[in-house]
């Protein structure tokens, strides 16, 4: 199958493949089963469609939401343990330069992005994976400011109280919904990338595979 | 998206579906189908949309729930207390909310009300509201907060319930202790919980009289614990080892409730 000129080269981790789609179970039923429950008090003048919910009734709603967050929390602390300790959070994500992350949009906007090497993210790639991360963790910490507002009072009180809580809550969870959406077109327009998440390996041209060696081995 | 969301009928026309394609496969070919059908059922499954594995999902997120039990029983610490708030704070008018409508509200006679007393506690006497009148009274401003997300602030007041338990020789180290309520809801809470300072047996709110719709003669009221954990109108409590549940707990609201 392979074409001449083209190599297979690694890109994610098996650590970090595993940690992506536990997450992706985490945040569907996370977001879905969150949906179920706003609808019982909405905060604004709108409520989700019952079908996009899980959970049945808002009883229901919150066991998946009070299970899910384990899965959620604990994927997310393997995750980042992971990536700080293997230096790859540093390698991978870091620095991001605003400069950078202009000229790479204005690029990706143009559809001059190049998507060549996968196993290198561009700085909006950077900026966006780093930005979910600390949503995540935004959601996490105001999920239990709204949670715990009595024993965990400080998170709560940091955050603006309840009322606030729930709100930051709520927008987290539209940010990553956001960039769930917006991951999944970028998916789309370069398939690769499903392949390497699913399998580890992306097939990059010689040249790309080269520089790959080169990099990985200095 | 939506059919992996959709009904029982669909999942299991689905799963035929799915049985009669993998039938027409080659062996290596099925084998892969059958991979990739793998998980887009235990994604059907993780909906809890009516799937005969639903017994098995019901009893693990029982199980979880159950486990949240125990986490919050660790976490809570009995002189936390919850944030008070000025007077001018209090929201009024304060949400009604029951399992019923406003207009079938008990309306319980205060004078020939008596709150029954039962079970590990050496005086069973039942007491009338002069009596519990006749106990040091305080009141506390704090935010209610509802299973359902919204959050009010009141001012409620009444016993300290640790003073009654005191009063009635509870024996405090038993685990639990249950409420039976005149509109047939029932609850139940930890001791800790019940030994909080913050936890009261109310009979006034906003410094009147408790109204109906909030519980007279007498609620339970704990800042520290969700609403549907603070019972209206009680008739009768108990202190047991044995976890008495509760109206909504017993239907899959978690039974530690704490805040």
């Amino acid at each position: 199958m392979a074409q001449t000129g083209s190599k297979w080269v690694g890109v994610h981790p098996v650590i970090v493949r595993i940690c992506h789609w536990l997450n992706v179970i985490a945040i569907v039923l996370m977001v879905m089963s969150g949906w179920r429950i706003y609808n019982a008090s909405p905060i604004w003048q709108f409520r989700f469609p019952a079908d996009a919910t899980i959970g049945g009734w808002l009883g229901g709603a919150i066991q998946w939401h009070f299970a899910g967050m384990w899965l959620l929390v604990a994927n997310g602390l393997l995750y980042l343990l992971y990536n700080i300790f293997s230096g790859r959070l540093r390698r991978k994500f870091f620095p991001i330069r605003p400069r950078e992350v202009v000229h790479d949009m204005s690029e990706a906007l143009h559809g001059k992005l190049s998507h060549a090497d996968p196993t290198h993210y561009n700085a909006v790639q950077k900026l966006a994976y780093v930005g979910v991360m600390l949503l995540i963790a935004g959601v996490i910490v105001s999920g239990l400011a709204i949670w715990k507002p009595v024993q965990l009072q400080f998170i709560t009180e940091l955050l603006g109280g309840y009322e606030a809580s729930r709100r930051v809550h709520f927008v987290c969870m539209a940010l990553i919904v956001a960039f769930v959406a917006l991951h999944v077109v970028m998916v789309a327009l370069v398939p690769k990338t499903l392949i390497a998440i699913i399998t580890g390996r992306a097939r990059v041209a010689q040249t790309v595979a080269q520089t790959v060696a080169k990099a990985e081995a200095a | 998206m939506k059919s992996l969301f959709a009904k029982k009928v669909t999942a299991q026309a689905d799963a035929r579906l799915i049985g009669e394609v993998a039938k027409r496969l080659d062996a290596p070919a099925r084998r892969q189908f059958l991979r990739h059908s793998i998980s887009l059922g235990s994604l059907a499954m993780l909906t809890g949309c009516g799937t005969e594995s639903d017994e098995a999902l019901d009893k693990m997120l029982t199980g979880i729930s159950r486990f949240n039990d125990r986490v919050q029983w660790a976490l809570f610490n009995p002189d936390k207390l919850a944030q008070t708030y000025p007077d001018s704070m209090i929201q009024q008018p304060f949400p009604f909310n029951a399992y019923y409508e406003k207009e079938e509200v008990r309306h319980v006679d205060g004078a020939k009300w008596k709150l029954e007393i039962s079970g590990l506690v050496a005086d069973k006497h039942a007491w009338t509201l002069p009596e519990l009148a006749a106990l040091p009274q305080v009141a506390h401003t704090t935010r209610h907060i509802c299973v359902e997300g919204w959050s009010a602030i009141g001012r409620w007041g009444g016993v300290p319930f640790k003073t009654f338990l005191e009063r009635i020789g509870a024996d405090m180290t038993a685990k639990y202790i249950g409420f039976k309520c005149a509109d047939d809801y029932f609850t139940s809470i930890d001791m800790p919980t019940a030994l909080h300072p913050q936890t009261l047996i109310a009979l006034s709110f906003a410094d009147q009289t408790l109204p109906a719709e909030f519980g007279y003669p007498m609620k339970i009221r704990m800042p520290t614990k969700l609403g549907y954990k603070n019972p209206k109108h009680v008739m009768a409590m108990w202190v047991t080892n044995t976890n008495p549940g509760g109206y909504w707990e017993d239907q899959g609201y978690n039974w530690f409730g704490g805040s």
